[in-house]
């Protein structure tokens, strides 16, 4: 270290603050890493009091169910080169293939045949390779970590979960779209208007911001229950009961989320000099075109920051989409609910731990890609004011 | 930018707060003054059954909601005054239970229950979201360079997992004879079941908040750390300032902003605090201001949705919310005024 003496740290205070960062990175993983692990887990060890049992399952070992020493070694080196290929080869291949103009359906296509052939690898073609290796192998074959995915097939297959799966997915995927194009219009308008009018326009929104969900649902829910009746002098017969239609919550979560998205955006846009567009202006373009071809080439990346915080507000949403959608119709998060609360055997609990992990592990990826978007967009609203 | 060109950019935007935002809040401030009710008829019931000589009749009097043409039950919208705010807040037994200094009785009604849960839980829970989270940044910052990356990484997990999630999974921890509780159990070596009473799960609930936002607090205050002045820390360590003192004068008041900024965040968002009720399950013991007004909302057994109340109590709430926002407001305010923005 080119230190000098005096800014070095004294040994006492390296050691503390080494041990105090040990200390939290175990607190924040620990409690996801064992819900994960217990999702593998028949019910009797995922429940044990003893935390050896949780992790190497002995009751789950016993039914014959779990890895020998040769398939973790096989497991443990096909997720490195895994691991590899999501943070290397992949961001290349995106890069080399999609236009720059597309880089955001590239990315998105990418991740999916990624994880496509992360299920093909990990769920089709290991464990009946893995199986005929070990039964000829004998003690070395032998399971001893106990682990099975039986859970998860009782959750998505028997269970159904893939429609709520579904529902989750139309709705991200539409609250998303519809917020980003909205808002990106929004945050442009807002960056380079300085009048007066713009700024109450982002006061207002920042208290907007603050109200809590439920007291707008509180006025959302007797209009939407009645909105076939409400609408109908106006649509006629063909109007639509707004309760539990996905577009009507994807149009209630793209509002809620509009005040934040257009601060946010409107923060990007302010670091994309005001200079470019007026240069296409004195080209000849008008706002629009200066917005289309000059700003949008170059604002991916505040759009796609942005675009993770909807997605996660989409994601993550309980208390909208539990009360605006049927119960026989939710997305995942609010259907974990109903998991939980009709637990009774404890195998419906690891059922639902099971579930649980499944919400988390798209999020888990998110945030290995993303990381440093997801920064960026956290500190973009605080450092700069 | 004239007017024309900027209306065409936000209006969209403004047309949907207009509609899903502003328009519900209205509507919300009308419907706490208005009851809808199913309309009830008397009628004149002869139920007969055979009997010995004579048939034994009995006429009871029963009270059923009348039914549309349509099939449907129907309602009457009655202007009822603040009828709902007295449901909600119960005046004559709060008043009754203040006279008698009872708190316990006071927190028997749900609304007061609620409220002193949520401002208990709000102000508890501030000062160590911003203390774990200025901690952290402090020693990531002193922490090699190589480090740094991963740290991140897991630190934002707590952040980015769906909250209802991460409240089950803390709680999957300590449930019956969870390996927390066992720990706990040996350590203390007495019996512990952290869901059989109230203040456990208030702790869990504060210690799931805290775990969940301090990472949030940590990035922000690890940006503001890498834009101090090293010349400032340079010269006070030359006039012979220790590490606490740099900290102290130094650094502090350079993140002050930074500090209000999640404090203020810190505030809206955990005076909503509404996910951990629902993934720790305490509704028996504790309850929060949302939660109310979603309690109210979710139909009961026979399928109505008490709306007149969950609106009084949504108003109720939003009390709080312009509390919180006045001194933010004035402030900005000021600085609009004094041409600072």
């Amino acid at each position: 270290m080119s230190l000098p003496k005096s800014m070095q740290q004294p040994m006492a205070l390296r050691v503390s603050s080494a041990g105090f960062l040990a200390f939290w990175c175990l607190l924040a993983s620990f409690p996801i890493f064992w819900i994960a692990v217990m999702s593998f887990k028949d019910p009797v060890d995922a429940f044990a009091a003893n935390p050896l049992d949780v992790i190497f399952g002995p009751e789950t070992v016993a039914t014959g169910r779990g890895l020998s020493i040769v398939s973790i070694l096989v497991g443990m080196v096909a997720l490195w080169y895994t691991f590899r290929l999501a943070t290397t080869t992949l961001p290349r291949l995106v890069k080399q293939y999609s236009p720059p103009h597309l880089i955001v359906p590239g990315w998105i296509i990418g991740a999916l045949v990624f994880a496509l052939g992360f299920l093909i690898v990990f769920a089709g073609l290991l464990p009946p390779l893995l199986g005929a290796v070990n039964s000829v192998l004998g003690p070395l074959g032998k399971p001893i970590l106990g682990l099975t995915t039986e859970h998860y097939s009782a959750v998505w297959f028997e269970n159904a979960f893939y429609e709520n799966f579904i529902n989750s997915l139309v709705i991200t995927v539409g609250v998303v779209t519809v917020s980003l194009t909205v808002g990106t219009l929004a945050g442009y308008g807002l960056a380079r208007s300085g009048s007066s009018l713009a700024f109450w326009i982002l006061i207002i929104a920042l208290i907007f911001r603050a109200l809590p969900h439920s007291v707008l649902v509180a006025g959302y829910l007797p209009p939407f229950i009645n909105s076939a009746e409400l609408l109908r002098p106006i649509l006629g017969d063909a109007a639509p009961t707004l309760y539990g239609q996905p577009w009507a919550v994807i149009a209630v979560l793209v509002s809620i989320n509009q005040p934040f998205t257009i601060w946010m955006l409107r923060s990007f846009f302010q670091n994309i000099p005001n200079e470019l567009d007026e240069a296409a202006r004195v080209d000849g373009c008008t706002h629009f075109q200066a917005f289309r071809w000059v700003i949008m080439p170059v604002m991916w990346p505040g759009v796609i920051t942005t675009g993770l915080f909807s997605f996660l507000l989409a994601y993550n949403d309980y208390l909208v989409c539990s009360l605006l959608l049927d119960a026989q119709n939710q997305t995942m998060v609010p259907a974990i609910a109903g998991y939980f609360n009709r637990e009774t055997t404890t195998t419906d609990q690891v059922e639902a731990v099971a579930a649980a992990v499944s919400i988390i592990a798209p999020l888990f990826l998110l945030i290995m890609i993303f990381q440093r978007q997801i920064v960026s967009g956290l500190t973009a609203g605080a450092v700069k004011g | 930018m004239n007017s024309k060109t900027f209306a065409a950019f936000v209006g969209p935007s403004i047309f949907l707060m207009l509609l899903f935002i502003a328009a519900p809040l209205i509507s919300v401030f009308l419907q706490s003054f208005y009851l809808t009710q199913p309309v009830f008829e008397t009628v004149q019931v002869e139920t007969c059954t055979p009997g010995f000589p004579t048939q034994t009749c009995v006429t009871e009097t029963k009270t059923q909601p009348i039914l549309g043409d349509d099939g449907k039950i129907v309602t009457t919208v009655k202007y009822v005054g603040l009828e709902s705010y007295r449901n909600v807040l119960e005046p004559d037994r709060a008043w009754a239970a203040l006279k008698a200094f009872d708190i316990g009785a006071l927190l028997t009604i749900d609304f007061w229950k609620a409220l002193r849960f949520t401002l208990t839980f709000t102000l508890v829970t501030l000062p160590l979201v911003i203390g774990v989270g200025l901690a952290i940044a402090i020693t990531v910052n002193n922490a090699t360079r190589m480090i740094r990356g991963p740290i991140i990484f897991v630190s934002l997990l707590p952040f980015i997992i769906t909250p209802v999630i991460g409240a089950l999974s803390i709680r999957w921890l300590f449930i019956g004879d969870g390996i927390m509780t066992a720990f706990l159990e040996w350590w203390l070596a007495r019996d512990i079941s952290m869901f059989a009473q109230g203040w456990t799960i208030e702790l869990l609930m504060m210690f799931y908040r805290v775990w969940h936002v301090a990472p949030f607090a940590f990035v922000v205050f690890y940006a503001g750390l890498q834009t101090v002045n090293q010349d400032t820390l340079e010269s006070a360590m030359i006039d012979g300032a220790s590490r606490w003192e740099r900290l102290r004068y130094v650094v502090i008041p350079h993140l002050m902003p930074l500090i209000v900024f999640i404090s203020l965040i810190h505030l809206m968002d955990s005076y909503r605090v509404f996910e951990e009720i629902v993934g720790f399950s305490s509704q028996a013991y504790r309850i929060s201001l949302q939660w109310l007004t979603y309690d109210f909302l979710t139909p009961d057994d026979s399928g109505n949705r008490s709306i007149s109340r969950a609106s009084a109590s949504a108003m109720l709430t939003m009390i709080g919310i312009v509390v919180l926002l006045v001194p933010l407001l004035r402030k900005t305010w000021r600085d609009h005024k004094g041409g600072k923005v």
